[in-house]
């Protein structure tokens, strides 16, 4: 029958989650849902930002265990800030992407959380690399996470173009998130957007009721 | 003792680890389905039909287990052909749907099955009408199966009210091929059933045959 895959049995609060990040023609966008909940019976945050920064232009999106995300990520901020004194010079994406992966590879009995990170850097421009859960290590064009992934894996497959707008790449965003948030009952509230290109870094919200609404809403 | 161990698909239940779906449109449906079963990590069948006729004018499309939602289907099909005996024409849709709702929840839980049911009739045209569990709702389109929580985020961006035939044979045929490519227990080919006034049209579109996405 159906198969439905929650956070619930993660421990403590956990972040029941939608995380997305695609990339554009000069830049990737990174975004995530804003609901915190105890195993989808209490909501104890309707407005985390689980768009995490670890440097000025690469940015994390966490799903899983928040306690693990949150211990994950500070420990690869530090890394970063020190690595990129040595090396003076702004981190690689893949640097970033690197240090999550040994923590979570090393620590994978451990440790319940999954990370995409997503930057752009001098070398190769605007990339995502996702960690999944047991410390692999991946590089793609677009990718999904977190409990709500499941219900837009079509809508992506189906909507995603390499080299498009930024504007159109924002509304492919904002339309998957709210199609998650509309079938999840653990993803919710509101759509944080990062957008990162070598100029900027812009952080759009789109409150719920602005949020894109389909037929039978 | 000691021998050759029994392959493990034997003890494993058969599933139609499946997906299915049905719409609307004015003045029929269209239905569709994958066509692989699998019995664990096995996958028993690679061509099976799960489209299953039900009336000349009224299909089921079969998910979860497969020897229960085989059985109801057959159940329901005797039923039906006493009923319309009885009435002297054709079936409603909803009447069939009835039947079907009455033995999911009858047997709620021994029986593991979801079965959407569509057809025309001539009162109320095309219909579309979800059982699952023992629920009966008539809705616009109906997906099901293990594959359809891949395509909720899809379905719900791209349905639009008043489509015409050949709209909703694409959107079936583009839904169906995006969960048979995240699904490990939907795949194969894919089965479509299209129902009208003039009659049942019944079509398979092989694996090459169709849509592929930015990633293939």
């Amino acid at each position: 029958m159906e198969k439905h895959y929650t956070d619930s049995k993660v421990k403590g609060v956990s972040t029941g989650t939608t995380i997305l990040a695609a990339v554009f023609d000069g830049g990737v966008v990174i975004g995530s849902d804003s609901r915190a909940s105890i195993g989808g019976d209490y909501i104890s945050s309707k407005t985390m930002n689980k768009v995490i920064q670890v440097h000025d232009r690469i940015f994390c999106g966490i799903a899983g265990s928040l306690a693990d995300a949150q211990a994950v990520t500070k420990a690869a901020k530090s890394h970063l800030s020190f690595h990129s004194v040595q090396m003076e010079s702004p981190p690689l994406v893949v640097a970033a992407a690197s240090v999550l992966k040994d923590l979570c590879y090393k620590n994978k009995e451990e440790l319940q959380a999954g990370f995409m990170t997503a930057g752009w850097d001098r070398k190769k421009g605007p990339q995502i690399y996702v960690v999944a859960l047991g410390g692999m290590l991946l590089n793609q064009q677009v990718t999904i996470g977190g409990s709500g992934s499941t219900y837009i894996f079509g809508y992506v497959d189906a909507k995603y173009k390499p080299n498009m707008t930024r504007e159109e790449c924002v509304q492919f965003a904002t339309n998957a998130l709210a199609l998650a948030m509309g079938r999840d009952n653990v993803s919710g509230g509101v759509a944080h957007l990062v957008v990162i290109t070598e100029k900027e870094v812009e952080h759009v919200v789109v409150p719920g009721d602005k949020l894109p609404r389909f037929h039978d809403e | 003792m000691l021998g050759e161990a029994e392959p493990q698909w034997l003890s494993e239940e058969v599933k139609t680890g499946t997906t299915i779906i049905a719409i609307e449109f004015n003045g029929g449906v269209v239905l569709g389905s994958d066509s692989r079963v699998s019995a664990g990590e096995s996958v028993v069948n690679r061509v099976m039909n799960k489209l299953s006729p039900l009336h000349d004018k009224i299909y089921c499309a079969l998910s979860g287990s497969a020897a229960d939602a085989q059985t109801i289907a057959e159940m329901v099909n005797y039923q039906l052909d006493v009923h319309s005996m009885e009435i002297g024409e054709d079936p409603l849709v909803r009447s069939a749907a009835t039947l079907v709702k009455n033995i999911s929840y009858k047997y709620k839980e021994e029986l593991s099955a979801h079965l959407i049911v569509a057809g025309w009739d001539r009162r109320g045209g095309g219909q579309v009408f979800a059982t699952l569990k023992g629920l009966l709702t008539r809705q616009p389109f109906a997906v099901g199966g293990s594959g359809s929580s891949y395509v909720y985020g899809f379905v719900d961006a791209e349905y639009r009210k008043g489509m015409n035939k050949k709209e909703c044979q694409q959107f079936v045929v583009n839904t169906l091929s995006l969960a048979m490519n995240r699904d490990g227990s939907s795949g194969g080919v894919a089965y479509l059933v299209t129902i009208d006034e003039h009659g049942t049209e019944e079509k398979v579109i092989l694996g090459n045959d169709l849509p592929t996405f930015f990633d293939q």
